[in-house]
């Protein structure tokens, strides 16, 4: 009869809007096999277990990181994946609804980890490579020398010699670095990883002569004496950029954007932000590192321009200085614009490339497929007369030996490579970084968790990894009769596109697959 | 019966096949890349005497298991009287009247015509059609002309200018050589019928280069024939270029165009970059094209390994790559023969010197020295170890030496 509020009363009454987010996956424990040591209680960090009188329960909350499966001693654990329980629809998918749900609860700005989960199809999977038949022998690695020596820096793109034979031009006191191959690990911070894992990057690095990012985080004194394998980052929010930073280091890279999130700057959660953090990023005890989203001297190129002559007087010239650019749509002109500014390098990040925090409609939504973005450039580069005189560094999903090569032949001189890295440790790429208490001991800050990894066994996976990643190049390379990784720099001609949509191969500069020489 | 045969029956043999199409100045349609195995010939006399066109005819077809007709060539160095010498000789192909006269407007534009004529050629039977009509102008670029006045150019790059443009713009028109004191004369067929075509026998030159062509998918070209040629440099060239890719984009970064669709092209442009514009001494720039392993640059002396790891990382993408063998000829600033192998030598070379010292050989296969002077002294290179003889100056290069000796003073 009466009008007016006709809401029933209830205790907790968003409980049912939360409750219709269901679980994706489930720990499934054969009784009959546990032991009941409680191992896996004690092993999910993300309280997903519980011990309850006569065995151990499920209480929600599981990402399938595979820890509790990969440290139960009886192997009585299996993860399921739990199908649907939402009416079917091909729009409005599982994924669509749950972050409404979520949104409409939270109201906030929805967080995620690694790179993008989106089904777009990886453009890499699309491409073939060529090999050598009769009319050019291949060449067999085991036998014969197949040179993988990769230099990172600004080159003159002519050798001036004097009449008795000395160089005379300035590509004698141009700084350039010397990787043993064309790798580089990306950067990945102290601070969305653990201490114990920037250690073993590094030592990887070491074993591996090649270069290793700082990431944003600055670089702890601890890891001073791998100077010659690190590249620093200076990022929009300028953490532990020191005079010391600025000494000890193989060279300088100025951050302006990353694959995952092209537009936003860095985000390290408060719950992360420990007392090395705070100490190692000079910033308060469990805040927000919140990097500004553009650097805020760098509203135009002539402001870039001018912070790497200052980066390049604060090293003395000793190091090169690169610029780390997203992939976006306009990334041949941007490119060009950075060489003309100065870089000794540019690093692309490609829009799957992974974070340890980003919002995740910038993640899911914006940017450039690194494969687009490489070949672009390259042809921009070459078109304007500029790529023989910088090194290109590409990354963002290069996720085994077949993507670095295709990445090289589409225009790069150096793959970078993170996710790989992580997944060498224990990573299981469950995107749960930014929420800090990493099962495997990778993206934690918490002392109980970063101890999991022993940074010795995580050095020598990495290692091996990307070893065996070298030793396929060869073997590619050979079979190509290429006997030096340089001639397949951009050697598009070398590859042919095996994909749904020709469009892609000839923006790229790819033949289709079919189409020989002549 | 064709010379170069024992018998009837093996010419009918390799006669068998379906033949491919053959096109003449105008580049045939749909090709982009042209690739294949070959046979190489030079030889020179570092006195400045005269070597008769049928010896060099003769060290070429003697290879005989290299050529499949699809196209053969010689470039002839230091063959023309003094009064035409100092001249650029700019030979063409043309397929119609038309296109030969639009491309001597184009000159005419851009210089003055000194000396005009067609080169002699005599028809030979067994060759097929068609045959482009072959045109030799003696000619001086005016930087001054109002084609070029603002550019500000030498006179070689003036004439880089107008055989890019002649051949990337005037279809049926394609320049053959463009040298001091040189000239190029190639075709599609085997190797004895082009040096018949030309009726070599009539010429007499300090220095010959030469090739014939086993092509594996392309069809014969009489303009994309070996020697490619520009300005005084000319290049025979066997092998795959495995890196040409890159190394076109090299050389495209460096303001040429291509449009003959081999590597060879590409080598060429780079001989004349490094060399040329670059101003690196020819083993230097060698050391570029096929440089040697990290490995062996760290057991350089310092300076040497200095000079070694720079020109690895500023000329990387000069790096061919794959197998090749390669003459090089150039007239100025003296007649020079530069021969050398791929780093790893996945293609025959082989040098030969006459008894009397005054002749030079570079060849793919030791029979096609015998064959003119059975008691030479042969000799082969290290990889990628250029040998260098010039008129007026000898050997200067064996071949075997390390890679920068005589750089350094």
């Amino acid at each position: 009869m009466s009008g007016g509020d006709q809401t029933a009363k209830r205790k907790d009454p968003e409980s049912i809007y939360r409750n219709v987010i269901h679980e994706k996956f489930k720990p499934s424990i054969d009784r009959n096999l546990c032991i009941k040591c409680k191992r896996c209680v004690k092993e999910c960090s993300f309280g997903a277990l519980e011990w309850d009188d006569d065995g151990i329960r499920y209480k929600g909350n599981c990402v399938a990181c595979q820890r509790c499966v990969a440290t139960c001693p009886a192997k009585a654990i299996d993860i399921v994946h739990l199908p649907t329980q939402y009416p079917p629809h091909a729009s409005y998918t599982e994924r669509v609804r749950q972050a409404i749900t979520a949104q409409a609860t939270s109201g906030g700005v929805l967080l995620s980890s690694c790179g993008t989960d989106m089904p777009y199809g990886m453009i890499f999977d699309d491409l073939i490579l060529d090999s050598a038949q009769v009319t050019n022998p291949s060449i067999d690695p085991l036998r014969e020398e197949v040179e993988t020596r990769t230099y990172v820096g600004r080159r003159t793109g002519k050798i001036t010699l004097s009449s008795d034979g000395y160089i005379t031009g300035s590509e004698v006191t141009n700084p350039i670095v010397a990787m043993e191959m064309p790798l580089m690990i990306g950067h990945i911070s102290l601070g969305a990883v653990s201490y114990n894992t920037q250690l073993a990057l590094l030592q990887a690095a070491k074993n591996l002569h090649i270069l290793a990012g700082s990431g944003e985080g600055g670089l702890h004194s601890d890891f001073f004496p791998f100077a010659e394998n690190v590249i620093s980052e200076v990022a929009s929010g300028r953490f532990g950029v020191t005079a010391d930073y600025l000494q000890r280091t193989a060279a300088v890279e100025i951050k302006i954007g990353q694959g995952a999130k092209p537009g936003v700057g860095g985000h390290l959660p408060g719950e992360k932000v420990t007392e090395l953090i705070s100490s190692s990023r000079r910033i308060p005890l469990g805040t927000d590192a919140l990097s500004p989203y553009p650097h805020h001297d760098i509203y135009s190129i002539e402001d870039l321009q001018q912070l790497i002559a200052a980066l390049k007087e604060s090293t003395e010239h000793r190091v090169p200085v690169g610029v780390k650019i997203a992939a976006v749509h306009n990334v041949g002109a941007i490119a060009s614009g950075v060489v003309r500014a100065g870089a000794d390098f540019i690093t692309l990040d490609g829009f799957r490339g992974g974070t340890g925090s980003s919002p995740r409609v910038i993640r899911d939504h914006a940017g450039l497929p690194i494969e687009v973005a490489t070949a672009v450039v390259d042809k921009r580069l070459t078109a304007e007369g500029l790529r023989n005189r910088i090194t290109l560094i590409a990354g963002g999903s290069i996720r085994s030996s077949a993507d670095m090569i295709k990445v090289i032949a589409l225009g790069a001189d150096v793959a970078s490579v993170c996710t790989s890295a992580l997944i060498a440790m224990g990573c299981q790429v469950c995107q749960s970084c930014h929420r800090g208490v990493c099962a495997w001991g990778i993206t934690t800050q918490r002392p109980d968790l970063v101890s999991r990894l022993d940074p010795a066994i995580g050095a020598a996976r990495v290692t091996r990894l990307y070893t065996a990643w070298n030793e396929e190049l060869k073997e590619v390379l050979g079979a190509m009769g290429i006997d030096a990784v340089e001639s397949l720099v951009g050697n598009r001609d070398r590859l042919r596109y095996f994909g749904p949509n020709p469009k892609i191969a000839e923006v790229m500069g790819v033949k289709h697959v079919g189409e020989g020489w002549g | 019966m064709r010379k170069g045969y024992d018998n009837e029956d093996e010419f009918d043999r390799r006669e068998d096949l379906p033949l491919l199409p053959s096109f003449g100045a105008q580049r045939p349609p749909g090709l982009q890349y042209m690739m294949g195995g070959c046979g190489i010939a030079g030889t020179i006399d570092v006195n400045g005497g005269k070597i008769p066109g049928s010896t060099i005819t003769s060290m070429l077809t003697t290879m005989r298991e290299r050529e499949n007709g699809l196209g053969a060539g010689y470039s002839a160095y230091g063959l023309f009287p003094k009064e035409y010498k100092d001249h650029y000789c700019m030979q063409f192909f043309f397929d119609d009247e038309d296109s030969r006269i639009a491309a001597e407007e184009y000159l005419k534009d851009r210089g003055e015509i000194v000396r005009e004529g067609s080169v002699p050629t005599k028809r030979v039977r067994s060759m097929r059609p068609p045959f482009p009509s072959v045109w030799r102008y003696f000619f001086d670029p005016q930087p001054r002309s109002k084609m070029f006045v603002l550019r500000d150019q030498t006179p070689d790059e003036c004439i880089v200018d107008i055989v890019l443009g002649i051949n990337g713009t005037i279809p049926g028109a394609m320049c053959v050589s463009s040298g001091k004191d040189m000239a190029v004369f190639k075709g599609n067929g085997y190797s004895y019928e082009i040096a018949e075509h030309y009726d070599l026998e009539r010429y007499q030159a300090s220095m010959w280069l030469s090739h014939s062509r086993f092509p594996t998918n392309s069809p014969g070209w009489w303009a994309g024939a070996h020697p490619i040629s520009l300005l005084d440099w000319s290049v025979c060239h066997n092998g795959e270029i495995t890196s040409y890719g890159v190394n076109r984009k090299l050389v495209e970064m460096n303001g040429y165009r291509l449009s003959l669709l081999t590597d060879t092209e590409v080598v060429t442009y780079l001989w004349d970059l490094l060399v040329r514009r670059h101003n690196l001494p020819p083993q230097v720039a060698a050391f570029a094209l096929a440089p040697q392993y990290y490995s062996q640059i760290e057991r350089m002396d310092e300076r040497s390994r200095k000079l070694a790891e720079q020109i690895r990382m500023t000329y990387k993408e000069a790096f061919l790559n794959g197998p090749f063998s390669i003459l090089v000829g150039r007239s100025r600033p003296d007649i020079t023969l530069i021969a050398m192998a791929d780093r790893k030598k996945l293609r025959p070379l082989l040098f030969g010197r006459s008894m009397d010292g005054s002749r030079y050989y570079a060849v793919s296969e030791e029979s096609a020295v015998r064959v003119v002077e059975e008691q030479a002294t042969t000799w082969v290179g290290n990889p990628g170890s250029p040998m260098i003889a010039q008129v007026g100056k000898g050997l200067m290069r064996k071949g075997t030496e390390a890679p920068f000796e005589g750089v350094f003073r």
